[in-house]
């Protein structure tokens, strides 16, 4: 992102400075003017198609529709925060007059409950899909170097990880549910059973990806670097962490960032069914309620499960070639 | 001389194909002296690279063993300390930082922080790497990561510096290059040095003694020639004189007579057994 921003800017100025014009537009049109064009293109098929479908829910909505749902989005976000923030300074004032006619008294705050809003829903899908992502990690990567360090161990192990791979959250969602339900009881529990469930299915859907990744990035480090850890004699905790995790960090990051896609993928199908508050749910909810703004809406979730997919993948792809030893990789 | 600091005897080794054992060598016997700098010449999968790795301890002999200053060697270990022909240095560390790896890994508690650095640094300048110390292996060419492999091998101070075609990689001036510099080194640090080699000019220009290996399979020491040439030696005085010359043609007589490669009438076959040995060594 940050590299294409400075692309960006700098044929501007060296415009403005007069410098090369001629090769420093072609730059823009190529780098900011196809992109565009592609953007336009797409959003006039959409537009035509959209006036070509008539649904029970009314006329498909087009990309005007869509905007006007979005901005509709943002304000009932803000009405309910002032809504929230007004509730709050009632409480207040409530309290501070109870206090000052008896000391005795201590104030109570009590949350404010309305209907969250489409910002909240995101965040939870946000914060729900990163809890699933970290755990499988925190899982994928430990075995996927404990696997590729031994050909045995990953010849017992390739079956599972091949049959449950390509299994589907839909699938998981059902069992996690039943399990979720049997041992995560408590009167007061941290978090809703919902997301723990949404959580477990994101976890078992993207743990595949880096494991297998890992596993295969271990087990394929150029033989002379092992040479070189048995010559000086490094333990099998030296040799990993000082060898094989370096040597290996460029595969485990093409891992986390298909791991990272899928789990986005996952979190909204999850959150359909296990009805844990977040875009999922919202894109269900929308879907029952089937009033006229509802496709507008859909489609606005839609195009905003796209962006964020897109910018958690640029994100992982940050992190990596800040990590990265190996800068050579093309990194897209 | 007294005893020898190494000795290798009866060594022979099999490596289990599917259609059987495969007698890669028989019955190698090889003694070194301290401070002698040695090379293994032969053909290309003679088994050269074998007999290093057995005295690494990389790979275990099948018959016979290998015994250094009295202790019988049956793993590696930094006393063996071996340069690469790639020299395998971990591209995520700096010229510094791998030599460093080695240094805290051989001197842990016998050497200070400061004392670290200093010899880390000395290890380094003595192959003319200081003005590179943090620039990483893609940062540099092929011919200084060699030397920082060098550095690093030096630099656990070894009792005997194993070298698997250290030069093969490289282009011919900077091999020259390389080759100066590490008989410079020789000069001060006077090491028991093990290198394989196919190059006849560095066996001659850099040995005290060079070994001549038969062709595989069951591969054994063929001859072994002395080289009293003095030292300092300068290739291009050399290069005129009949004894060196004598040594070159001892030496090119053994490979290209007696141990001619059975099959050098068919040349697209050698093609690809050369092909072969170089995806083994690498």
């Amino acid at each position: 992102m940050t590299l294409t921003n400075i692309a960006m800017i700098e044929p501007w100025i060296k415009i403005a400075k007069g410098e090369n014009v001629a090769e420093n537009i072609r730059i823009l049109l190529t780098t900011l003017g196809l992109p565009l064009v592609g953007l336009l293109v797409f959003l006039m098929l959409w537009q035509v198609a959209a006036s070509n479908i008539n649904t029970s829910l009314g006329q498909f909505p087009g990309p005007v529709e869509a905007l006007d749902q979005a901005k509709g989005l943002v304000s009932e976000h803000i009405a309910e925060r002032e809504k929230a923030e007004a509730f709050y300074e009632r409480q207040e004032a409530r309290n501070a007059e109870r206090v000052a006619n008896d000391p005795d008294y201590v104030p109570k705050i009590r949350p404010y409950t309305g209907k969250p809003t489409y910002f909240d829903q995101i965040f939870t899908s946000l914060i729900t899909v990163m809890s699933g992502f970290l755990l499988a990690s925190a899982i994928a990567i430990p075995l996927g170097i404990i696997i590729g360090l031994s050909a045995n161990l990953y010849s017992a192990f390739n079956p599972i990880i091949q049959i449950l791979k390509p299994v589907s959250p839909l699938a998981w969602l059902p069992i996690v549910t039943m399990v979720v339900s049997a041992l995560y009881v408590s009167d007061d529990p941290m978090v809703p059973k919902s997301f723990v469930t949404s959580m477990i299915t994101v976890m078992l859907c993207s743990l595949w990806p880096t494991l297998i990744n890992t596993a295969v990035g271990v087990a394929s480090i150029p033989k002379d670097l092992v040479n070189v850890s048995k010559v000086l004699r490094l333990s099998y905790l030296e040799h990993v962490i000082k060898i094989v995790l370096p040597a290996s960090v460029p595969m485990v990051f093409t891992g986390l960032r298909l791991s990272l896609g899928i789990a986005w993928m996952v979190l909204i199908a999850a959150e359909m069914l296990a009805q844990n508050p977040g875009l999922g749910k919202f894109v269900w909810d929308e879907f029952q309620n089937g009033s006229s703004d509802s496709l507008g809406r859909i489609m606005v979730a839609v195009l905003t499960i796209g962006i964020i997919g897109f910018l958690l993948d640029r994100a992982m792809l940050m992190i990596q070639r800040r990590v990265s030893w190996d800068k050579a990789a093309t990194l897209r | 001389m007294n005893n020898p600091l190494l000795e290798i005897t009866g060594v022979g080794i099999e490596f289990p194909t599917p259609k059987g054992p495969f007698c890669a060598l028989q019955n190698v016997n090889l003694k070194i002296h301290k401070g002698e700098f040695v090379s293994l010449i032969g053909h290309s999968g003679c088994g050269k690279s074998t007999v290093l790795n057995i005295v690494a301890g990389l790979y275990q002999a099948t018959t016979g063993g290998v015994v250094l200053a009295g202790k019988e060697v049956n793993e590696p270990g930094p006393e063996r300390a071996v340069v690469f022909q790639n020299h395998s240095l971990l591209p995520w560390l700096t010229a510094y930082q791998n030599v460093e790896l080695a240094v805290k890994r051989v001197f842990k508690g016998k050497k200070t922080k400061a004392e670290m650095k200093d010899w880390i640094e000395h290890n380094l300048e003595l192959v003319h790497m200081t003005h590179a110390l943090h620039k990483r292996p893609d940062e540099i060419s092929g011919g200084m990561k060699q030397r920082v492999g060098i550095a690093r091998a030096l630099a656990m101070e070894p009792q005997v510096l194993l070298m698997d075609e250290p030069f093969g990689a490289l282009d011919a001036l900077t091999r020259a290059h390389l080759q100066d510099s590490l008989m410079e080194i020789q000069k001060e640090l006077n090491n028991t040095v093990i290198m394989i080699t196919h190059d006849v000019d560095e066996a001659v220009l850099l040995s005290d003694k060079i070994v001549m290996m038969t062709n595989g399979p069951s591969a054994t020491v063929g001859e072994i020639l002395d080289i009293e040439l003095e030292r300092p030696r300068n290739r291009i005085q050399l290069a005129d004189d009949p004894t060196y010359n004598h040594y070159r043609h001892e030496v090119l007589s053994f490979l290209y007579e007696k141990q001619r490669k059975p099959d050098t009438e068919a040349p697209a076959k050698k093609v690809q057994e050369d092909e072969n040995k170089q995806s083994d060594v690498a």
